[in-house]
């Protein structure tokens, strides 16, 4: 069997490459816009409780914290991989429910990656709430502004300002751990459905960027051509990416004085 | 297109819920893995499509046994725990019987056996030594005398091996401590790691080192000679199946037997592997 | 809880500790020479050299580490003919070099960053004042920048090795046998995974917590001033 050239391994349609890996790299999008997500989430979570006056809710989110920034987060990734599926089992057991709950890949993926993420995100957003001057706050109560208005009005607004440029390392963070679930294997499938001789969608693996790479240089054994396919596809969404979040701070901070 | 036929997609699965669904009401509906990078027992090709001996087999077993069968990939170091999760419910990716994983799920009768050995560059010396086929059940002194042989070649080389495997454990045994044992996640990378130099050997089975051997990095590639088979290198690639889940064993079990007396798996190896893999019983 | 597996596991665990602290400390300190080199490059009158380091630093922070050393270990081992006619195979040949290459280009690209940071944060004065007292060149270099550099950026890096720490746990997938690798290879013999991370992850907070200490105790050393504002820890 004669190697193939680079064009020819990198043909749109069922003889090369490049459609798996333009699926891959929306997938993998995917993975890190839901992971983020996540993320903001716990961050959120995490910081209210570290905000908040109990003192046990600030020791739990702090050791959350700690745990989840300063272990390797392919081992995160394992221990949902691997134990993931048994607590949801076990969870579902519990509560009366029969036989496997399947936690999808996509989810046990996504869910490691916004746990992880999380933990980062909740020094954002703490930081980001403390930045609030508190005269503004004052003066929002004195207008006779309470509870959910002064959130969504005052505070809201001001976190997310302050919070975004923290949020954009954030975002590359996860854009670029998404590349860990390559590692366990997480996939998508489409099916094939046949109607007579019609064939409406083949049965299609959509894997991450990098698992896509994996698999075609394993199939092809010409590994650099799509790894190297995959660090082009990387920096096109994380310059993409860094342009978006500028445009949004531009947005974000439109009403301030600039010194 | 695939886009297009997304948007199809809808309307067909309703239209095909609604026909085939009496038909299927009696089926039961199994979920069979394999691992995909294992060619040509299973592996993924240029579409994204999973492919080789065990997809075409798997079709066939089910026919046989009255089953609606689906197949999905999983990476070889969580394929029995998600077995035991029931994630899905049979095991179909080159996996042998063995003892250690009785203890934990349950097999059916073989569909295929054949015997491993030593992966190496045809400039390699172990390529020079004496052909032989041992048992390691059937005669287990002659077996490893012959490993005994092979032994003071491997002294310092690195030899490289898929994790979790018969053939890891195989290699641990024998030539720990002699050789530097390096674990890969597919067979596939020590592949390639052996076409670069990186690695010496890699314990394989033949029927997988035959399409590496095809491949453009595989062409320099030859096995050593001895072969060896049974014993800890496993009792034959089977279905596996949770243990509780006895009456898709019996269900396998019969339309294994039958594949196999009919010929249809000698039919299918030959396809695949250019050999005949059919286990003597 | 079954302390005995505990017991096991960390055992087998603990085995993997020195490939990790090797593998971080020797990027580390490799990864900084080659940031301070690329710090300089950028700052550098010749705009070449600039863009040279630029572009160095957009590939290797704007990609996955992993991918970069499944690029460098299983891509370029592609190229086995060319790499040993250059003579540099045998480098190329051990996956415990193509790593410490990956985490070096990887942590340098980093720490460039960190580093151009702590050279700006000069103030303009004092290089004016050390080039009244007619210093220049090496000398002003040595004794008023980098201590001054040092001490703004020590904080930052301090980040970094911890996140390089982490980033050695990626090795694994290259067959090299740190904790993590040790960990996966234990969770699919025993299928233990809480227990398994529990021990994994103890060594690594464990090992964080030495590295934090000590570089708290650097930063009190040469900036008892600047230690005691307790920066928040920074994201990249």
């Amino acid at each position: 069997m004669q190697a193939k050239s680079f064009l020819e391994l990198m043909q749109w349609g069922p003889q090369g490459w490049l459609d798996e890996m333009m699926f891959a790299t929306g997938l993998t999008l995917a993975v890190a816009i839901v992971g983020f997500l996540f993320g903001l989430l716990f961050g959120t979570l995490a910081a209210i409780a570290k905000l908040s006056g109990s003192r046990l809710a600030k020791r739990l989110a702090d050791a959350y914290t700690t745990v989840f920034r300063g272990v390797p987060d392919l081992l995160v990734i394992y221990l949902f991989y691997f134990g993931g599926s048994a607590v949801v089992t076990a969870i579902g057991q519990f509560f009366g429910a029969q036989g496997f709950i399947g936690l999808p890949g996509f989810l046990i993926g996504t869910l490691a990656i916004g746990i992880v993420s999380g933990a980062y995100q909740s020094e954002v957003i703490r930081g980001a709430y403390l930045a609030v001057p508190p005269g503004e706050v004052e003066a929002a109560r004195a207008f006779g502004m309470s509870g959910r208005a002064l959130l969504w009005r005052i505070i809201g607004p001001q976190v997310l300002r302050y919070g975004l440029p923290g949020m954009g390392n954030i975002w590359q963070l996860v854009l670029k751990e998404s590349a860990l679930v390559a590692v366990v294997g997480l996939s998508v499938y489409l099916y094939e459905v046949r109607l007579g001789d019609l064939v409406l969608i083949y049965e299609t693996r959509f894997s991450d960027l990098l698992r896509q790479a994996h698999v075609a240089a394993g199939s092809t054994r010409q590994p650099f051509v799509f790894y190297i396919t995959a660090v082009a596809f990387y920096l096109v969404l994380t310059t993409a990416s860094t342009w978006c979040f500028r445009r949004a701070e531009t947005w974000a901070t439109r009403g301030m004085r600039r010194v | 297109m695939k886009i297009i036929r997304l948007a199809a997609i809808a309307g067909a699965v309703l239209a095909l819920g609604l026909a085939t669904a009496d038909a299927q009401a009696q089926m039961r509906k199994v979920k069979v893995a394999t691992e995909g990078a294992y060619a040509p027992w299973n592996f993924v090709n240029s579409q994204g499509k999973l492919e080789g001996f065990e997809l075409d087999l798997g079709a066939e077993l089910c026919k046989r046994a009255k089953l609606d069968c689906e197949f999905v990939a999983q990476d070889w170091d969580g394929i029995m725990p998600s077995l035991l999760a029931k994630k899905y419910d049979a095991i179909m990716a080159g996996m042998n019987i063995t003892p250690k994983r009785m203890e934990t799920i349950n097999f059916t009768t073989a569909y295929a056996a054949g015997p491993h050995g030593l992966l190496i560059l045809k400039s390699s010396a172990l390529a020079k030594l004496p052909a032989g086929e041992y048992n390691l059940t059937k005669d287990l002194a002659e077996a490893e005398k012959a490993i005994a042989a092979i032994t003071p070649q491997l002294k310092g080389k690195i030899i490289g091996v898929q994790g979790s495997t018969t053939n890891l454990a195989w290699a641990e045994k024998y030539f720990k401590g002699v050789a530097e044992i390096r674990e890969y996640k597919t067979t596939e990378q020590h592949d390639l790691d052996l076409a670069a130099g990186r690695i010496d050997a890699a314990v394989v089975a033949h029927s997988a080192a035959q399409a590496t051997m095809e491949t453009a990095t595989g062409k320099d590639m030859t096995m050593a000679p001895p072969s060896f088979s049974g014993g800890m290198l496993g009792l034959g690639v089977a279905v596996g199946i949770r243990k509780e889940d006895n009456d898709l064993k019996n269900a396998f079990d019969a339309a294994v037997k039958a594949a196999i007396a009919d010929g249809t798996i000698k039919t299918l190896s030959i396809k695949w592997f250019k050999v005949d893999m059919t286990p003597k019983s | 809880m079954d302390f005995t597996f505990l017991g096991e596991s960390f055992l087998r665990l603990i085995g993997g500790v020195p490939l990790t602290l090797q593998l971080a400390f020797s990027s580390i300190a490799l990864g900084l020479c080659l940031a301070i080199l690329l710090a300089l490059m950028m700052q550098s009158w010749f705009r070449p050299l600039g863009w040279l380091a630029d572009g160095f630093v957009f590939v290797f922070r704007g990609t996955p580490l992993l991918v970069q050393i499944f690029l460098i270990y299983y891509g370029l081992g592609q190229f086995r003919p060319a790499l040993d006619e250059m003579g540099i195979w045998w480098f190329f040949r051990s996956p415990y070099y193509c790593a410490l290459l990956a985490l070096t280009l990887n942590t340098a690209a980093y720490g460039a960053e960190i580093v151009r940071g702590g050279l700006q944060s000069v103030p303009a004065g004092q290089i004016e004042a050390a080039r009244a007292f007619g210093m220049s060149g090496l000398t002003l270099y040595r004794r008023i920048v980098a201590p001054i550099a040092l001490r703004q950026a020590l904080p930052a890096y301090g980040n970094e090795v911890i996140l390089m720490i982490k980033a050695t746990s990626l090795v694994s997938t290259i067959t090299l046998m740190e904790v993590t690798g040790l960990a996966h290879k234990l969770i699919s013999e025993t299928f233990r995974s809480f227990e398994v991370f529990f021990v994994a992850g103890a060594i690594y907070l464990a090992i964080n917590f030495a590295v934090t200490r000590l570089i708290e105790l650097a930063e009190h050393r040469i900036a008892p001033d600047l230690a005691q504002a307790n920066r928040p820890a920074e994201v990249h």
